[in-house]
């Protein structure tokens, strides 16, 4: 590094290689997004949202809600199962030993024990999990040769995680669940829980507007501030506003008063509960993805 | 190698040069972060207190953590880096501060920039981008006023007596580049009426964080502490050709950390992260050990001067930024992502690496470049003491907190408020933590405000004692 000049090719290049690689790829890469389709559905996803949710991601924006919370269900794998729905004509102690015999199958025989052991104690009732694990191929192996002797199954993708399993979302997250949120705040603290599937959690507005006014008031071990400001307290006139929120006493203004929604506060409500992240996608897949065999 | 200053200008002129700019700089910047660091403490009293601020739509939590967030960044360290940054070129040129008035007007235009930028965020007009929160109009403001100072660094860079690099000049003239740029792109994409559709943005934002908080305060308080340990020390810096190797492999590999593993991004955008994460430790460790065997040795006492401040930036660089690419490691980050422990690391990056380099600097420039003393030199020692003690309790518990949380949110039996509970409580340790640093940055404004008044008082007296001097008559022959 002797003159001015080198320095600055040098950190000219090293800005400029990472700048291609995580500014302009991106770019070129998700840039174009369009819609995509649910799985094995005509439905187009994401759907564009209502006016007032469009409305209520800026108060979101604007009150800086993405401090605390993220928008973002994180999921470890996928798990393929396979159960018996039916059994047809056979009985239960004639289809443990068809399943034996199954077991000399090459490809099956490496989950041999699991299967037969999870039969041992089993009187026929269905539906029976058979089979769980990560290859797809023994499942539509297994199913294939059940469906042969007249056996009817149920093949699912099951997401595993600890989001999913706390019920956040169904799936993970993925890139095309933004597509028409600008700006995209996806949050990087969960001081409070995750919201990307908040609309199919809790889908009533009146409980999200109670809960932006009183959080304590719906969810007692609630840490999140009250946005009072985002409602006005009024007196009651000849008669209670249709909108008034149903607070219990502990909450509620002093008598002959009450609490009515701003636009804001209604925007935000239609946004939260517009928030779903629950259908299955190319890359996101989840059950059912193969319909009973 | 030291810093290869031979006298032949006069270093009193060189100070003087540097005086007004340094002054506007400097004393924004302190009043910035007493102003950011307070604000940041009435943001974590919704922690302790929920509904404090439930009819107060400017002192939400988001809102109040966003402006000071952003006040630490743009409103402190940048402006005093860009300071110290002016005068070191100068001393390292042996010249006089070129256009001495473009980083005066540009300072004004800055601390605007800032002022408009944290009254937007306040008052909810945020572009929801974390570190780009600014709307346009102060984005636009910042950008001029660095390219204005940006302008007076390069011509003082240029107009040095000895050709020969200084290891600072690379790191600061690198930082010039670095934040021209990626400030830039960060606000043509996000902040503009057309921005990249869906997740893009978000990688953008995390483009930009990353090379901000990691690269660009690296290169900043590296250069700015590879200046003054020698000189403190008395013993040349350890090894340039380390130094060397540092500062190339932190501009290649540090520049692609930022994506985190579990984003909803293609796989190869948090892959890439990580390798260039694992790859960062190389740098940070170089230049860890470069400072350490420039101060090895050095029988210099410190007790809260300027080497310690320098000592303790180092050392908080190097713990700091292994913490931060610990962040990118795919196993950890199952656990660490969306707890507190990202935003302790961020914050130790910002208080006890960059703050901690800067205000040393500040409390070793100020003297000279305003021929005084400074008025409270015992409140600058203390200064020392109270951010150090107030990060460390500040950091700490959010780093052990954020762990626990990350742990417990893991486990998909345990209760949500039970994770957030177990986080709350280190959270509330961490506020006793805040206060200390509150305190030491008032310490720093007070030093800095006094000094700006007697030098303007100076000017005052000396223009009245010019105006009320007895005119020269001159004497009349007969």
């Amino acid at each position: 590094m002797k003159t001015g000049f080198s320095v600055f090719a040098a950190a000219f290049i090293a800005l400029g290689l990472s700048w291609c690689g995580l500014v302009y790829a991106p770019i070129q890469q998700l840039g174009g997004t369009k819609q995509t389709v649910v799985l094995q559905s005509s439905d187009k996803w994401p759907m564009q949202r209502t006016g007032d949710a469009t409305l209520g991601l800026q108060v979101y924006r604007a009150n800086a809600c993405a401090a605390c919370h993220t928008v973002q269900i994180r999921q470890t794998g996928v798990v393929h199962t396979l159960s018996i729905t039916d059994l047809g004509v056979h009985k239960a102690v004639d289809f443990k030993a068809f399943m034996t015999s199954l077991m000399a199958v090459p490809e099956l025989m490496k989950c041999s024990n699991s299967i037969v052991g999870s039969l041992n104690q089993w009187n026929g009732s269905v539906p029976k999990l058979l089979f769980s694990g990560e290859e797809s191929a023994m499942v539509s192996m297994l199913g294939d040769k059940l469906k042969a002797v007249g056996v009817k199954t149920e093949a699912r993708v099951e997401t595993t995680g600890a989001d999913i399993a706390r019920g956040w979302g169904l799936r993970q997250s993925v890139a095309a669940d933004y597509l028409y949120d600008t700006p995209v705040q996806l949050g990087s603290l969960r001081a409070g829980p995750d919201l990307a599937n908040l609309g199919v959690r809790a889908p009533d507005v009146n409980w999200q507007l109670q809960h932006l006014y009183a959080p304590r008031s719906v969810v007692k071990s609630s840490t999140m501030p009250a946005f009072r400001y985002l409602f006005s307290v009024r007196k009651v006139g000849a008669q209670p506003a249709p909108d008034a929120l149903a607070l219990s006493k502990a909450f509620a203004p002093s008598a002959g008063f009450e609490v009515v929604p701003t636009a804001e506060a209604r925007q935000l409500a239609a946004y939260l509960t517009s928030l779903k992240a629950n259908v299955p996608l190319y890359e996101a897949p989840f059950t059912p993805i193969t319909a009973t065999k | 190698m030291n810093p290869t200053e031979n006298n032949t200008v006069c270093p009193n002129e060189l100070d003087a040069s540097c005086r007004v700019p340094l002054l506007a700089l400097f004393g924004g910047a302190a009043m910035w972060l007493v102003l950011s660091l307070a604000l940041g403490l009435a943001a974590v009293m919704t922690f302790h207190q929920p509904d404090l601020f439930a009819d107060c739509s400017f002192l939400t939590y988001g809102r109040a953590q966003a402006a000071a967030n952003d006040l630490l960044l743009y409103g402190f360290t940048i402006p005093a880096a860009l300071g110290v940054m002016l005068w070191i070129f100068s001393r390292l040129s042996q010249a006089p501060l070129a256009l001495p008035m473009v980083p005066v007007v540009a300072a004004n235009l800055w601390h605007l920039g800032v002022l408009i930028g944290t009254v937007a965020i306040l008052i909810g007009e945020s572009t929801g981008h974390p570190w780009l929160e600014y709307p346009r109009a102060a984005a636009v403001l910042l950008f001029a006023a660095f390219m204005l100072i940006a302008v007076t660094a390069v011509a003082t860079f240029g107009a040095r007596l000895n050709r020969e690099l200084y290891p600072s000049h690379w790191f600061l003239f690198a930082a010039l580049l670095w934040f021209a740029w990626s400030y830039s792109t960060a606000n043509l994409f996000l902040v503009s009426h057309q921005p990249p559709r869906g997740v893009v943005q978000a990688v953008i934002g995390w483009w930009l964080a990353n090379n901000l908080l990691f690269v660009w305060l690296a290169l900043v308080g590296i250069g700015i502490a590879f200046y003054f340990l020698p000189k403190i020390a008395g013993q040349p810096l350890a090894s340039s050709g380390y130094t060397l190797f540092g500062f190339l492999t932190l501009m290649f590999f540090g520049t692609w950390c930022g994506i985190p593993q579990g984003a909803p991004v293609p796989a190869w955008l948090p892959t890439v992260s990580a390798f260039g994460a694992l790859l960062s430790v190389i740098p940070v460790i170089a230049l860890g050990i470069v400072a350490k065997k420039t101060v090895c040795g050095a029988k210099v006492s410190c007790l809260g001067g300027t080497f310690c401040f320098m000592k303790f930036g180092v050392l908080s660089f190097v713990v700091s930024s292994l913490l931060y690419v610990s962040e990118f490691c795919p196993r950890y980050s199952r656990v660490l992502d969306f707890t507190w422990f990202n935003f302790g690391v961020t914050q130790w990056q910002l208080l006890g690496f960059a703050t901690m380099i800067l205000c040393g600097a500040i409390y070793e420039i100020l003297p000279r470049v305003m021929a005084r003393d400074l008025p409270f030199p015992k409140l600058a020692k203390l200064n020392f003491f109270l951010i150090a003690g107030g990060t460390l309790l500040f950091v700490i518990p959010l780093l052990i907190g954020g762990l626990e949380q990350g742990i417990k949110l893991r486990g998909a039996n345990i209760p949500f408020a039970d994770a957030s509970a177990v986080a709350l409580k280190f959270l509330r340790i961490s506020t006793t933590g805040q206060l200390l640093v509150l305190l030491g940055a008032l310490c720093l404004l007070l030093n800095v405000l006094v000094m700006t008044m007697q030098w303007k008082l100076g000017l005052v007296k000396s223009v009245i004692a010019a105006v009320t001097a007895p005119l020269k008559t001159p004497e009349v022959k007969s």
